[in-house]
Protein backbone atom coordinates (compact mmCIF):
# COMPACT_ATOMS: atom_id res chain seq x y z
CA UNK A 1 0.00 0.00 0.00
CA UNK A 2 1.89 3.59 -0.87
CA UNK A 3 -0.22 6.92 -0.89
CA UNK A 4 -0.31 9.33 -3.96
CA UNK A 5 -0.80 12.92 -3.89
CA UNK A 6 -3.46 13.99 -6.11
CA UNK A 7 -4.87 17.37 -7.08
CA UNK A 8 -8.53 17.20 -7.40
CA UNK A 9 -10.37 20.30 -8.20
CA UNK A 10 -7.26 22.58 -7.36
CA UNK A 11 -6.75 20.92 -3.57
CA UNK A 12 -4.12 18.33 -3.42
CA UNK A 13 -4.99 15.02 -1.15
CA UNK A 14 -3.10 12.05 -0.33
CA UNK A 15 -5.30 9.01 -1.31
CA UNK A 16 -3.91 5.31 -0.92
CA UNK A 17 -2.76 3.43 -3.85
CA UNK A 18 -3.08 1.91 -6.25
CA UNK A 19 -6.23 3.61 -7.67
CA UNK A 20 -8.68 4.45 -10.60
CA UNK A 21 -10.52 7.16 -11.12
CA UNK A 22 -13.52 4.87 -10.30
CA UNK A 23 -11.73 4.39 -6.71
CA UNK A 24 -11.47 8.04 -6.08
CA UNK A 25 -15.10 9.22 -6.84
CA UNK A 26 -16.05 6.12 -4.21
CA UNK A 27 -13.72 7.63 -1.94
CA UNK A 28 -14.91 11.43 -1.71
CA UNK A 29 -18.65 9.89 -1.96
CA UNK A 30 -19.61 10.99 -5.39
CA UNK A 31 -21.54 8.96 -7.64
CA UNK A 32 -20.07 8.68 -11.34
CA UNK A 33 -23.28 9.53 -13.16
CA UNK A 34 -23.25 13.05 -11.68
CA UNK A 35 -20.16 13.98 -12.38
CA UNK A 36 -17.63 14.80 -15.33
CA UNK A 37 -14.27 13.22 -14.89
CA UNK A 38 -11.51 15.32 -16.37
CA UNK A 39 -7.77 13.68 -15.50
CA UNK A 40 -4.68 15.69 -16.54
CA UNK A 41 -7.02 17.38 -18.90
CA UNK A 42 -8.48 14.48 -20.37
CA UNK A 43 -12.04 14.16 -20.05
CA UNK A 44 -12.85 10.36 -19.35
CA UNK A 45 -15.77 8.67 -20.07
CA UNK A 46 -17.89 6.73 -17.38
CA UNK A 47 -17.31 3.41 -18.58
CA UNK A 48 -13.55 4.16 -18.40
CA UNK A 49 -13.38 5.61 -15.02
CA UNK A 50 -12.57 1.81 -13.51
CA UNK A 51 -9.86 1.38 -15.94
CA UNK A 52 -7.38 4.44 -15.75
CA UNK A 53 -5.24 4.39 -12.94
CA UNK A 54 -3.94 7.52 -10.58
CA UNK A 55 -0.39 8.56 -10.37
CA UNK A 56 1.48 10.31 -8.09
CA UNK A 57 0.88 14.12 -9.19
CA UNK A 58 -2.15 13.70 -11.65
CA UNK A 59 -4.77 16.33 -11.86
CA UNK A 60 -8.53 15.62 -11.38
CA UNK A 61 -11.20 17.79 -11.94
CA UNK A 62 -14.60 16.83 -11.33
CA UNK A 63 -17.47 19.07 -12.28
CA UNK A 64 -21.50 19.16 -12.56
CA UNK A 65 -23.65 21.62 -13.51
CA UNK A 66 -25.01 24.34 -11.47
CA UNK A 67 -27.41 27.12 -11.81
CA UNK A 68 -26.27 29.41 -14.55
CA UNK A 69 -27.60 31.67 -16.89
CA UNK B 1 -65.00 36.49 -32.23
CA UNK B 2 -66.93 33.35 -31.80
CA UNK B 3 -67.38 31.20 -35.41
CA UNK B 4 -64.30 33.20 -37.50
CA UNK B 5 -61.51 30.60 -38.23
CA UNK B 6 -58.07 31.48 -36.56
CA UNK B 7 -55.63 33.77 -38.73
CA UNK B 8 -52.77 31.63 -40.36
CA UNK B 9 -50.91 34.08 -37.51
CA UNK B 10 -52.33 32.40 -34.70
CA UNK B 11 -50.30 29.35 -35.87
CA UNK B 12 -47.02 29.70 -36.17
CA UNK B 13 -44.29 27.50 -36.10
CA UNK B 14 -42.27 25.96 -33.39
CA UNK B 15 -38.87 27.08 -32.64
CA UNK B 16 -36.23 25.46 -34.82
CA UNK B 17 -32.48 25.45 -33.76
CA UNK B 18 -30.03 22.41 -34.83
CA UNK B 19 -32.47 20.14 -35.72
CA UNK B 20 -34.80 19.88 -32.74
CA UNK B 21 -38.17 21.70 -32.13
CA UNK B 22 -38.81 23.71 -28.99
CA UNK B 23 -42.49 24.54 -27.46
CA UNK B 24 -41.76 27.90 -26.19
CA UNK B 25 -39.37 30.74 -27.71
CA UNK B 26 -38.38 31.50 -23.97
CA UNK B 27 -35.77 30.28 -22.27
CA UNK B 28 -34.80 31.06 -19.25
CA UNK B 29 -31.50 30.00 -16.74
CA UNK B 30 -31.12 28.87 -13.72
CA UNK B 31 -28.72 30.84 -11.65
CA UNK B 32 -29.17 33.68 -8.75
CA UNK B 33 -32.44 32.61 -7.39
CA UNK B 34 -32.89 33.11 -3.68
CA UNK B 35 -33.92 29.46 -3.26
CA UNK B 36 -34.03 26.15 -5.24
CA UNK B 37 -37.79 26.04 -4.82
CA UNK B 38 -37.92 29.87 -6.80
CA UNK B 39 -36.61 28.79 -9.18
CA UNK B 40 -38.44 25.50 -10.18
CA UNK B 41 -41.50 27.40 -9.54
CA UNK B 42 -40.69 30.16 -11.90
CA UNK B 43 -39.37 28.11 -14.96
CA UNK B 44 -42.40 26.25 -14.35
CA UNK B 45 -44.54 29.28 -14.85
CA UNK B 46 -42.27 30.77 -17.51
CA UNK B 47 -43.28 27.79 -19.78
CA UNK B 48 -40.10 27.65 -21.09
CA UNK B 49 -38.22 24.19 -22.43
CA UNK B 50 -34.51 25.37 -22.62
CA UNK B 51 -33.01 25.74 -19.04
CA UNK B 52 -29.38 27.40 -19.04
CA UNK B 53 -26.80 25.54 -16.75
CA UNK B 54 -23.34 26.12 -16.10
CA UNK B 55 -20.74 23.83 -15.71
CA UNK B 56 -18.63 24.32 -12.39
CA UNK B 57 -16.43 22.15 -9.97
CA UNK B 58 -18.48 19.53 -7.97
CA UNK B 59 -18.32 20.98 -4.05
CA UNK B 60 -16.14 18.03 -2.28
CA UNK B 61 -16.61 19.90 1.10
CA UNK B 62 -20.44 19.69 0.53
CA UNK B 63 -20.71 22.92 2.07
CA UNK B 64 -22.41 24.62 -0.91
CA UNK B 65 -24.74 24.18 -3.06
CA UNK B 66 -25.34 20.60 -4.66
CA UNK B 67 -26.01 20.26 -8.50
CA UNK B 68 -28.74 22.35 -10.34
CA UNK B 69 -29.93 18.32 -11.64
CA UNK B 70 -30.99 17.69 -7.59
CA UNK B 71 -33.99 20.32 -8.70
CA UNK B 72 -34.60 20.10 -12.09
CA UNK B 73 -35.13 16.90 -14.21
CA UNK B 74 -33.69 16.51 -17.45
CA UNK B 75 -36.54 14.64 -18.88
CA UNK B 76 -38.65 17.37 -18.55
CA UNK B 77 -36.17 20.35 -20.07
CA UNK B 78 -33.87 20.47 -22.54
CA UNK B 79 -30.52 21.15 -20.59
CA UNK B 80 -28.29 23.94 -22.93
CA UNK B 81 -25.01 24.36 -21.26
CA UNK B 82 -23.00 27.22 -20.88
CA UNK B 83 -19.14 28.28 -20.90
CA UNK B 84 -20.27 31.56 -18.51
CA UNK B 85 -17.08 32.56 -17.15
CA UNK B 86 -15.17 31.76 -19.75
CA UNK B 87 -12.62 34.54 -21.16
CA UNK B 88 -10.71 32.52 -24.19
CA UNK B 89 -11.85 30.56 -26.66
CA UNK B 90 -9.45 27.59 -25.00
CA UNK B 91 -11.25 27.82 -21.96
CA UNK B 92 -14.58 27.86 -23.44
CA UNK B 93 -14.05 24.88 -25.60
CA UNK B 94 -12.51 22.88 -22.55
CA UNK B 95 -16.15 23.99 -20.78
CA UNK B 96 -18.15 22.89 -23.52
CA UNK B 97 -16.34 19.36 -23.78
CA UNK B 98 -17.20 18.68 -20.09
CA UNK B 99 -20.76 19.70 -20.88
CA UNK B 100 -21.02 17.33 -23.14
CA UNK B 101 -19.78 14.72 -21.59
CA UNK B 102 -22.52 15.08 -19.15
CA UNK B 103 -24.29 13.41 -22.02
CA UNK B 104 -27.43 15.11 -22.53
CA UNK B 105 -27.31 16.73 -25.70
CA UNK B 106 -24.93 18.56 -28.54
CA UNK B 107 -26.06 22.18 -27.82
CA UNK B 108 -23.45 24.59 -26.46
CA UNK B 109 -24.65 28.07 -25.47
CA UNK B 110 -21.02 29.39 -26.20
CA UNK B 111 -19.69 32.59 -24.25
CA UNK B 112 -16.23 34.13 -24.42
CA UNK B 113 -16.31 36.77 -22.52
CA UNK B 114 -14.23 39.75 -23.12
CA UNK B 115 -14.29 42.67 -20.09
CA UNK B 116 -15.18 42.15 -16.55
CA UNK B 117 -17.05 44.83 -16.38
CA UNK B 118 -19.39 44.50 -18.59
CA UNK B 119 -19.35 41.16 -19.85
CA UNK B 120 -19.35 42.32 -23.01
CA UNK B 121 -18.68 38.70 -25.54
CA UNK B 122 -15.41 38.77 -27.16
CA UNK B 123 -16.00 38.29 -31.24
CA UNK B 124 -12.55 37.24 -31.75
CA UNK B 125 -12.66 34.26 -28.88
CA UNK B 126 -15.94 33.57 -29.84
CA UNK B 127 -15.33 32.87 -33.29
CA UNK B 128 -12.65 30.88 -32.95
CA UNK B 129 -14.12 28.83 -30.24
CA UNK B 130 -17.44 28.73 -32.30
CA UNK B 131 -15.30 26.98 -35.44
CA UNK B 132 -13.85 24.41 -32.86
CA UNK B 133 -16.93 23.51 -31.38
CA UNK B 134 -18.68 22.99 -34.83
CA UNK B 135 -16.27 21.63 -36.02
CA UNK B 136 -16.47 18.42 -33.50
CA UNK B 137 -20.13 18.10 -33.56
CA UNK B 138 -21.56 20.71 -31.44
CA UNK B 139 -24.37 22.93 -31.79
CA UNK B 140 -23.06 26.24 -31.08
CA UNK B 141 -25.43 28.99 -29.68
CA UNK B 142 -23.40 31.90 -30.08
CA UNK B 143 -23.71 34.79 -27.02
CA UNK B 144 -22.32 37.52 -29.09
CA UNK B 145 -22.80 41.67 -29.40
CA UNK B 146 -25.40 43.11 -31.67
CA UNK B 147 -23.31 43.14 -34.33
CA UNK B 148 -24.59 42.50 -37.68
CA UNK B 149 -20.42 41.61 -38.98
CA UNK B 150 -20.22 39.29 -36.06
CA UNK B 151 -23.32 37.83 -36.02
CA UNK B 152 -23.09 37.00 -39.89
CA UNK B 153 -19.37 35.40 -39.18
CA UNK B 154 -21.06 32.93 -36.44
CA UNK B 155 -23.67 31.76 -39.19
CA UNK B 156 -21.00 30.82 -41.65
CA UNK B 157 -18.67 29.46 -38.74
CA UNK B 158 -21.56 27.47 -38.49
CA UNK B 159 -23.24 28.11 -35.42
CA UNK B 160 -26.98 26.70 -35.07
CA UNK B 161 -28.37 30.03 -33.82
CA UNK B 162 -26.49 33.27 -32.95
CA UNK B 163 -27.96 35.04 -29.25
CA UNK B 164 -26.96 38.66 -30.23
CA UNK B 165 -27.46 40.92 -26.28
CA UNK B 166 -30.24 43.50 -25.75
CA UNK B 167 -28.10 44.86 -23.25
CA UNK B 168 -25.19 43.51 -20.90
CA UNK B 169 -25.88 40.50 -18.46
CA UNK B 170 -27.83 41.33 -15.58
CA UNK B 171 -28.53 44.73 -15.94
CA UNK B 172 -31.72 44.55 -16.66
CA UNK B 173 -31.30 47.38 -19.29
CA UNK B 174 -34.00 46.19 -21.87
CA UNK B 175 -33.31 46.31 -25.54
CA UNK B 176 -30.83 49.29 -26.33
CA UNK B 177 -30.35 48.83 -29.90
CA UNK B 178 -33.91 47.81 -31.90
CA UNK B 179 -32.50 48.63 -35.54
CA UNK B 180 -29.07 46.22 -34.70
CA UNK B 181 -31.20 43.57 -33.57
CA UNK B 182 -33.70 43.92 -36.65
CA UNK B 183 -30.94 43.81 -38.69
CA UNK B 184 -29.09 40.75 -37.53
CA UNK B 185 -32.65 39.10 -37.62
CA UNK B 186 -32.92 40.33 -41.21
CA UNK B 187 -29.55 39.65 -42.24
CA UNK B 188 -29.42 35.82 -41.19
CA UNK B 189 -30.84 32.57 -41.65
CA UNK B 190 -30.07 30.48 -38.54
CA UNK B 191 -32.78 31.70 -35.58
CA UNK B 192 -31.93 34.90 -33.78
CA UNK B 193 -32.36 34.52 -30.08
CA UNK B 194 -31.71 37.78 -28.10
CA UNK B 195 -29.82 36.46 -24.83
CA UNK B 196 -29.13 38.98 -21.89
CA UNK B 197 -30.54 42.54 -20.89
CA UNK B 198 -34.47 41.87 -20.45
CA UNK B 199 -35.34 43.40 -17.36
CA UNK B 200 -39.25 43.08 -17.39
CA UNK B 201 -42.73 41.95 -19.40
CA UNK B 202 -42.36 45.17 -21.68
CA UNK B 203 -38.71 44.30 -23.07
CA UNK B 204 -39.62 40.90 -23.87
CA UNK B 205 -42.53 41.94 -25.76
CA UNK B 206 -40.32 45.02 -27.50
CA UNK B 207 -37.62 42.54 -28.60
CA UNK B 208 -40.11 40.04 -29.99
CA UNK B 209 -41.53 42.59 -31.84
CA UNK B 210 -38.96 42.82 -33.50
CA UNK B 211 -38.93 39.64 -35.49
CA UNK B 212 -36.47 37.75 -33.50
CA UNK B 213 -37.10 33.52 -32.81
CA UNK B 214 -37.16 34.25 -29.06
CA UNK B 215 -35.47 35.51 -26.14
CA UNK B 216 -32.84 33.89 -23.23
CA UNK B 217 -33.28 35.54 -19.80
CA UNK B 218 -32.05 35.05 -16.44
CA UNK B 219 -31.93 37.44 -14.08
CA UNK B 220 -35.05 39.34 -14.80
CA UNK B 221 -36.96 36.12 -13.39
CA UNK B 222 -34.30 35.47 -10.26
CA UNK B 223 -34.48 39.35 -9.14
CA UNK B 224 -37.68 40.31 -9.21
CA UNK B 225 -39.72 40.74 -6.23
CA UNK B 226 -42.17 37.55 -7.23
CA UNK B 227 -40.07 35.47 -9.76
CA UNK B 228 -42.66 33.20 -10.23
CA UNK B 229 -45.06 36.32 -11.17
CA UNK B 230 -42.21 37.78 -13.37
CA UNK B 231 -41.63 34.61 -15.06
CA UNK B 232 -45.67 34.42 -16.27
CA UNK B 233 -45.42 37.92 -16.69
CA UNK B 234 -42.33 36.61 -19.44
CA UNK B 235 -44.01 33.91 -21.02
CA UNK B 236 -47.24 36.03 -21.77
CA UNK B 237 -44.97 38.68 -22.84
CA UNK B 238 -42.71 36.50 -25.30
CA UNK B 239 -45.88 35.38 -26.81
CA UNK B 240 -47.33 38.81 -27.09
CA UNK B 241 -44.64 40.04 -28.55
CA UNK B 242 -44.17 37.17 -30.86
CA UNK B 243 -47.88 37.18 -31.99
CA UNK B 244 -48.02 40.92 -32.47
CA UNK B 245 -44.74 40.93 -34.82
CA UNK B 246 -46.57 38.21 -36.82
CA UNK B 247 -49.51 40.22 -37.16
CA UNK B 248 -47.89 43.31 -38.53
CA UNK B 249 -48.39 46.18 -36.62
CA UNK B 250 -49.54 49.80 -38.60
CA UNK B 251 -47.71 52.02 -39.30
CA UNK B 252 -46.29 55.06 -37.28
CA UNK B 253 -47.47 58.52 -38.45
CA UNK B 254 -46.70 61.99 -37.26
CA UNK B 255 -49.72 63.09 -37.49
CA UNK B 256 -53.44 61.90 -35.69
CA UNK B 257 -56.01 59.96 -37.92
CA UNK B 258 -59.46 60.03 -36.38
CA UNK B 259 -60.71 56.08 -35.84
CA UNK B 260 -64.25 57.74 -35.90
CA UNK B 261 -66.37 58.80 -38.72
CA UNK B 262 -65.90 62.62 -39.71
CA UNK B 263 -69.30 62.53 -41.36
CA UNK B 264 -72.32 62.10 -40.11
CA UNK B 265 -71.26 65.26 -37.07
CA UNK B 266 -74.69 66.79 -35.60
CA UNK B 267 -74.70 70.48 -37.59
Amino acid sequence: MTTLAVTVNGETRRIPGPASLLDLLAQLGLDPRTVVVEHNRVIVRRPRLGEVALADGDAVELVHFVGGG
Amino acid sequence: MTGTLAPATLTDAPLAIGGRTFRSRLMVGTGKYRSNADMVSAIEASGAEVVTVAVRRVDLDRTREEGVLHHLSPDQYFLLANTAGCYTADEAIRYARLAREAGFNEFVKLEVIGDRETLLPDSEGLLLAARTLVREGFQVLAYSNDDLITALRLEDAGCAAVMPLASPIGSGLGLINPFSIRTIKRRLQVPVIVDAGVGTASDACLTMEQGVDGILMNTALAEAAEPVAMARAMGLAVEAGRLAYLAGRMPRREVAVPSSPTRGMLE
